[in-house]
C-alpha cells in the first residue's frame, strides 16, 4: 500500500518494543462481540493507475463547463483563475498545513490571512473582516445570529431577492433556534417594501445586492430605516467581483456583510467548498464569528502576525461562544488572495466592466429574440428572462444542443409560478461566439 | 464603615455605607493573565446574587464575574475600556468593575471575610 | 469565576538576536512584506482588454467608493506566496503530531483527481441529466461511508466537522418533534473531555448542554452517564475513540442506557481513524456521526479548511436528513434539492450539494487503499501511537497511568511543572528542533495536556527521530536546562509572540500609514 510506509519487519519490531504480541492486542478494548475479524465487504486498495481510470470515467459523464457556451450563475460563478493560483495554492506548505496554532511556524498562513482580511474589508469598504466561513449561505445564517447577539433581539426579515438556498438556510436554522424569521415571497422585479416592516422586535433585515435575480440595489435607505428602528441591516451578495464596478455594501449603510467568495480565485468544483466572506462596523468585533487574524509583534520586537481575539471561540466559551465555527475556508481564502492580488484595483475594475459589457450584450442579444423578455432595469453580470413556456424545459433542450443556458427559477424556487423565469449570467469567459450562439439557439428551441 | 468581603470564585465586594465595589481579586488576576478585555454590564441593570454580572477575557481563557449580593448597577469602570491592564497592576484599586447598590445586606453574611478566603486559598494551591 | 487553563504569556521581553543580518534574512529564509507595501493601486498582473464602449445597466450604482487593492505583477506574485509559504510547518516537511487533528499524508493523486475538468469545472446549478457522473461519485462514497460505519444513510451537506454537529443534532431535535417530545427533551448530555465545538453546537441548536463528568480512568462511567439522563434528555454526544486517545470500552452500554431513557446516541467522529475496518460505530449503537474528511480520508487541512464533515444516520434518523439527497430513478441518480419532495427532512443547512471537491479526494482516497487498506492504516496508526507512547513513558507523565492507547498518547506537563516549565514551553522547544508541537492544553480535562497523533504515514525511522528529540528535550528538562524552554523558539521565523499586545490593540488589516 503506496501511503503506509511500515512494513511487515517495522510492525513486528514496534509490537515487541510496545511490549504486546499482536495488533489486537491493543484493540481489546473494543467490545469482543463488536470487533469486526476481517476486512469490510468493500473493493481491495488499487493503484494509481486504477483509480484515475475509475474517476477519469466518472468525470467524462459530465459536461465541464469549459467545453460548452456556459452561462450559469445564481450563486456561483465561472470566472478565468490565472495559473499561477493554482500552482501557488498547492504549495506543500500551504496545503498540508494545519489551522495556524503555532504562529511561530505558521506566519505564511497568517500574514496571507491578514492580507485576504484587509482585501475584503476594502472590496466590500468594511472596518473589519474575518479570516472567512464556510461559504455565502453559512456566512449569511451566522450574520443574522450575529445581529440578534448584538440588538438582544430576535427576529430576522429576509428580502425575496436572498438567494433561495440562503433563504431556507436561514428558516432551517431559525426555526431550530426558535426565532423568528420573517422570509418574503420571491421578488422577481425588485419591488419589495421592506422597511414597513421593520419593528420593535426586528434584529435585522437581509437584503442582497446583485440580488438573486440580478438586480442591483440601493440599500442605502433601508440602512436608515434599520438604524431609526434599532435594527441592524445584513448586507448579501454571492458575486465579489462585482464590487469591482458597482457601490459596495458598506458605503450603502450595512452593518455586517456576508458573501460568498468564491467567484474570486476559486473553481465551480460543483457546488463547494467555497468562501464565506464576512465582514461588520468595527464596533461589533467582539460578536464576530469565526477566525481573526491580528498583528502583533515578536519577542524581538518583529512585526508579525496571530490569530486573536479566541476567547469568542467555542474552544475556550464552549456553549457561550458566538458560532461553533473552527474550520475556515483556508485554502479558499488564499486562492481568493492571490488572485485579487494579482488583480489589484486596475484588473478587478477591468474585469468587472468586461463581466458587465458581456452581460449587457447578452441581454440586448436575447431581448431581440421574439418571446422573450428581459426583467431586469439593472444588472452586473446576470438577469432573468422571461419566456413563454417552462424555462426547466427549455433548459434542457439547450443542453441538447450544446448549450448550458442557465437557471430555471423554478428549480429553486418551485411551486410558485415562477416557471417562465430563467437566470442567465456571463463573465468574461464568454466569447462574443458563445453569445451568438446563445441567441440563435435559443430562437430555434423557441420557435419550434 | 468600610469592609472588603470574598467569594469563593474570587470575587470581591468593598462595601461602603450602601453601596458596594465589585471586582476580581489579585488571586484571579493571575491565574488569568493578562487581561485583554472586560464586559461590563449597563448602568441601572438589576443584578441577582450568583449570576453573570461581568466577563473578563485573557488571551486565552474568558471567565464569568458573578455578583455576590443583588443589587442595582450605579457606575461602572469606563477606564477598563482603554486600559484593561489596570485589573492586573491594581485590581482591588483601579482595576474595579462596577458599584452596586445593595437591596440587601444580609446577603453580606454569606460572604467570606478577607481571613477566610485567605484560608479557602491555602486549600486550592 | 473560573479559573483557566494553561499558563499566561510572559510579557514579550526582547532578548539581544545575536548575529542580526542587514536585512533581517537569514539564507533562504526571508522577511517579506505585505501585498499592500509591495504591490501599487495603478499596476495588475492579469492582462485583460478594455471592453468596446457600451450602455451600462448600473442604475447609478456605479462604485465612486475608493478601491485601494494593490496588484502584482505574477513574478511579483508568486514571490510573494512563496516567501510567505516557507515560513510555515507543513506535513510534507515533517511529522505533524496535532492530537485529534489527525495530519496524515495528503496523497496528490486525490488533488490531481479534483481538478479533472469534468469534476472541477461543473456548475452546482447544471441540469442534472449533465452531471451524472458527478452525482454517481456522491453517491458511491456516500456508500463507502454507510459500509464503513454500519449506518443506513448519509447526510452530504455538511461543510466540516463543527457543521456535522449542527447537522446531527438537527436531524435529532426532528425525530424529536416528530414524536411530539421537541418541547419536553431540551437537554444533550456532553461530556467534560469533548471538543469544545459539541457544546457550542448544542447551544446553536437552541439544546441547554448538562455536562457529564469523566471517570479517572479517561473513560466515559456509564453511571455518570445513567445520571444525567431522564425525560429532559434528546441526546448524549460522544467522540469516541475519546479526546484522551482511549476506546470508550462501556460504550453499548451506555448506549443501551441513553436508547432506553428515549434519547439518541451522536457520536463526535473526529477519531474515527482508528477504528476504521476494526468496529462499526452502527454495531455500538451510534444513531448520528459526523466524519471529518480532512482527518480521516485526508483531504488538506490547507492552513485552516476547507473541510467537509458528512454525518451518518441510522435508520431511526434517516428520514429527517436535510436535502438534498440522491435518489436512484430509471437508472438515473436525481438529487433531490426542495423541501417540498421531501416532507420528513428538517431543511437545508447550505446552499448547494456539499464539498464537492472534497469528496473527491476523499473518494480516490479510499478507492486507493480499498476496504484492506482503510483497515491497515487504522492498525498502524494506533501502531504509530502506541510505539511513541512506549518510547516516550518512562520521561513524560501519563494521566491515566501505564496503558495502552488508541491513535494518539496523551501525556500530561505534571513531570515538568518541578523545573517550572509548562506544556507550551516544551511544545516551543520542539519547534526549535524541528518539529511541529503535539496538541497542547486539550482536553481540558487533563491539567497541561500534551496529546501527540502520529498517524499512519509516518515510518518507523521517522518515528524514532521523534522519539529520539523528544527524550533529548525530556533529558534537559530533567538536567534543569530550563532556559533552552523558557528561550525557546530560536530557530523559528518567528520567536514567541506579544498575543496580549494582539488582544488589546486588535490590528486587523492593513493601514497605510500616508493615511
Amino acid at each position: 500500500m503506496r501511503y503506509l510506509p511500515l512494513n511487515d519487519e517495522d510492525r513486528a519490531l514496534m509490537l515487541a518494543r510496545i511490549g504486546v504480541k499482536d495488533i489486537a492486542e491493543l484493540f481489546a478494548d473494543i467490545p469482543p462481540d463488536k470487533r469486526l475479524e476481517q476486512a469490510l465487504d468493500l473493493p481491495c486498495h488499487k493503484g494509481e493507475m486504477e483509480v484515475e481510470r475509475q474517476f477519469s470515467a466518472l468525470a467524462a459523464q459530465n459536461i465541464a463547463a469549459g467545453s460548452v457556451p456556459f452561462f450559469i450563475g445564481a450563486g456561483a460563478y465561472r470566472h478565468h483563475i490565472p495559473a499561477s493560483v493554482d500552482l501557488l495554492i498547492q504549495r506543500s506548505e500551504f496545503l498540508t498545513s494545519y489551522t495556524p496554532y503555532q504562529p511561530e511556524i505558521s506566519q505564511g498562513t497568517l500574514q496571507a490571512l491578514f492580507e485576504f482580511q484587509s482585501e475584503v474589508a476594502e472590496l466590500t469598504a468594511m472596518e473589519i473582516a474575518n479570516a472567512s466561513l464556510y461559504d455565502g449561505s453559512t456566512a449569511t445564517v451566522e450574520a443574522a445570529a450575529m445581529a440578534r447577539r448584538i440588538t438582544g433581539r430576535r427576529k430576522a426579515i429576509v428580502s425575496g431577492g436572498l438567494h433561495p438556498h440562503y433563504a431556507e438556510t436561514l428558516q432551517t436554522y431559525a426555526a431550530m433556534a426558535g426565532v423568528d424569521l420573517l422570509r418574503l415571497a420571491p421578488d422577481v422585479v425588485a419591488t419589495e417594501s421592506l422597511a414597513e416592516r421593520i419593528d420593535q422586535e426586528t434584529a435585522c433585515v437581509i437584503v442582497q445586492s446583485p440580488d438573486f435575480f440580478g438586480h442591483l440595489r440601493d440599500h442605502s435607505k433601508l440602512a436608515e430605516s434599520c438604524r431609526a428602528k434599532g435594527a441592524l441591516l445584513v448586507a448579501v451578495f454571492t458575486e465579489a467581483v462585482a464590487f469591482g464596478l458597482i457601490e459596495p455594501p458598506g458605503t450603502l449603510g450595512a452593518d455586517i456583510v456576508a458573501g460568498e467568495g468564491q467567484s474570486i480565485g476559486n473553481r465551480l468544483n460543483f457546488g463547494g467548498p467555497y468562501l464565506g466572506l464576512f465582514a461588520a462596523r468595527a464596533q461589533y468585533l467582539r460578536q464576530m464569528p469565526g477566525r481573526i487574524c491580528g498583528e502583533t509583534l515578536d519577542r524581538d520586537g518583529r512585526r508579525s502576525f496571530t490569530l486573536t481575539l479566541s476567547t469568542r471561540e467555542q474552544h475556550i466559551r464552549r456553549e457561550k461562544a458566538t458560532s461553533n465555527i473552527c474550520t475556515n475556508s483556508g485554502l479558499a481564502s488564499l486562492a481568493f488572495t492571490i488572485h485579487l492580488s494579482l488583480l489589484g484595483s486596475a484588473g478587478l475594475r477591468r474585469l468587472a466592466r468586461i463581466n458587465h459589457a458581456n452581460a449587457v450584450d447578452l441581454a440586448e442579444r436575447l431581448a431581440a429574440v421574439p418571446g422573450v423578455t428581459i426583467l431586469n432595469k439593472t444588472f452586473f453580470n446576470e438577469f432573468t428572462l422571461r419566456i413563454k413556456g417552462d424555462a426547466s424545459e427549455l433548459v434542457e433542450r439547450m443542453a441538447e444542443a450544446g448549450i448550458l443556458a442557465g437557471v430555471p427559477v423554478s428549480r429553486l424556487l418551485p411551486g410558485q409560478g415562477l416557471e417562465e423565469f430563467l437566470l442567465v449570467a456571463s463573465t468574461e469567459v464568454n466569447t462574443d461566439a458563445d453569445r451568438a450562439a446563445y441567441a440563435k439557439t435559443l430562437q430555434g428551441v423557441i420557435s419550434c | 464603615m468600610s469592609a472588603t468581603y470574598y467569594t469563593k470564585t474570587h470575587e470581591y465586594l468593598r462595601f461602603d455605607g450602601d453601596t458596594g465595589t465589585i471586582g476580581i481579586t489579585d488571586f484571579a488576576q493571575a491565574q488569568l493573565g493578562d487581561v485583554v478585555f472586560v464586559e461590563l454590564p449597563p448602568v441601572g441593570k438589576t443584578l441577582t446574587h450568583g449570576t453573570e454580572a461581568a466577563t473578563v477575557e485573557s488571551v486565552k481563557a474568558a471567565a464569568e464575574v458573578n455578583a455576590p449580593v443583588s443589587g442595582e448597577v450605579t457606575a461602572v469602570n469606563l477606564d477598563l475600556a482603554q486600559s484593561p491592564g489596570l485589573v492586573n497592576e491594581d485590581p482591588l484599586g483601579r482595576g474595579w468593575f462596577l458599584r452596586l447598590k445593595i437591596f440587601d445586606r444580609a446577603e453580606l453574611d454569606a460572604l467570606l471575610d478577607e481571613e477566610a478566603y485567605r484560608e479557602f486559598l491555602k486549600t486550592i494551591s | 469565576m473560573l479559573m483557566p487553563h494553561g499558563p499566561s504569556l510572559e510579557p514579550a521581553e526582547p532578548l539581544v538576536a545575536e548575529g542580526k543580518t542587514f536585512t533581517g534574512n537569514r539564507g533562504l529564509e526571508c522577511e517579506e512584506g505585505l501585498i499592500f507595501e509591495i504591490g501599487r493601486i495603478e499596476n495588475t498582473g492579469v492582462d485583460l482588454e478594455e471592453p468596446p464602449p457600451f450602455s451600462e445597466r448600473l442604475g447609478g450604482l456605479e462604485r465612486k467608493t475608493p478601491l485601494r487593492l494593490p496588484g502584482l505583477s505574477e513574478p511579483e506574485a508568486v514571490r510573494h506566496f512563496v516567501r510567505l509559504s516557507r515560513q510555515n510547518y507543513a506535513i510534507d516537511l515533517g511529522i505533524y503530531p496535532l492530537g485529534s487533528c489527525t495530519m496524515k499524508h495528503n496523497p496528490r493523486l486525490n488533488e490531481a483527481m479534483a481538478r479533472l475538468p469534468g469534476l472541477a469545472e461543473i456548475h452546482p446549478l447544471q441540469p442534472q441529466s449533465s452531471v451524472q457522473g458527478a452525482l454517481e461519485l456522491i453517491a458511491g462514497l456516500a456508500r463507502w461511508l454507510a459500509i464503513l460505519t454500519g449506518m443506513e444513510a448519509v447526510a452530504m451537506a455538511p461543510r466540516a466537522g463543527a457543521h456535522g454537529e449542527i447537522c446531527g443534532l438537527m436531524v435529532i431535535k426532528a425525530a424529536m418533534a416528530a414524536r411530539g417530545e421537541a418541547q419536553g427533551r431540551r437537554i444533550v448530555l456532553v461530556p467534560e473531555s469533548a471538543h469544545g465545538t459539541n457544546p457550542a453546537s448544542a447551544a446553536g441548536v437552541d439544546f441547554e448542554v448538562r455536562s457529564v463528568p469523566a471517570r479517572a480512568d479517561g473513560i466515559l462511567d456509564p453511571v455518570a452517564v445513567k445520571e444525567g439522563l431522564g425525560p429532559d434528555v434528546a441526546a448524549l454526544m460522544l467522540t469516541n475513540p475519546n479526546t484522551c486517545g482511549l476506546f470508550e470500552k462501556q460504550i453499548v452500554e451506555i448506549a443501551d442506557l441513553v436508547h432506553a431513557a428515549g434519547a439518541y446516541f451522536y457520536c463526535d467522529g473526529a477519531n474515527f481513524n482508528a477504528i476504521l475496518g476494526k468496529v462499526r460505530p452502527g454495531d455500538l449503537g451510534v444513531d448520528a456521526m459526523h466524519i471529518n474528511l480532512h482527518k480521516t480520508f485526508s483531504t488538506p487541512h490547507g492552513g485552516g479548511g476547507p473541510g467537509a464533515g458528512p454525518v451518518v444516520l441510522s435508520g431511526r434518523l434517516a428520514p429527517f436528513a436535510p436535502v438534498p439527497f440522491l435518489r436512484r430513478e430509471k437508472d438515473q441518480w436525481r438529487l433531490v434539492e426542495n423541501l417540498g419532495e421531501a416532507p420528513n427532512s428538517f431543511g437545508r443547512i447550505a446552499a448547494f450539494h456539499g464539498q464537492f471537491g472534497l469528496f473527491v479526494r476523499a473518494y480516490a482516497y479510499m478507492l486507493s487503499h480499498g476496504g484492506d487498506g482503510l483497515r491497515r492504516a487504522a492498525e498502524d496508526a494506533v501502531l504509530n501511537a502506541n510505539y511513541v507512547r512506549a518510547g516516550l513513558k518512562d520521561l513524560m507523565s501519563e494521566p491515566f497511568g501505564d496503558r495502552s492507547c488508541m491513535h494518539e498518547v496523551l501525556f500530561d506537563e505534571t513531570w515538568l511543572k518541578p523545573f517550572g516549565l509548562s506544556a507550551l514551553d516544551f511544545a516551543k522547544a520542539m519547534i526549535d528542533e524541528g518539529f511541529h508541537p503535539m496538541t497542547v492544553y486539550f482536553p481540558l480535562v487533563v491539567h497541561g495536556a500534551m496529546l501527540i497523533e502520529p498517524t499512519e504515514t509516518e515510518s518507523k525511522a521517522s518515528l524514532d527521530l521523534f522519539i529520539a528529540a523528544l527524550r533529548d528535550l525530556a533529558l534537559a528538562v530533567r538536567r534543569g536546562e530550563t532556559k533552552r524552554f523558557e528561550a525557546a523558539p530560536k530557530w523559528a521565523p518567528r520567536r514567541r509572540l506579544d498575543e496580549t499586545r494582539a488582544a488589546r490593540n486588535p490590528v486587523l488589516k492593513w493601514v497605510n500609514p500616508a493615511g
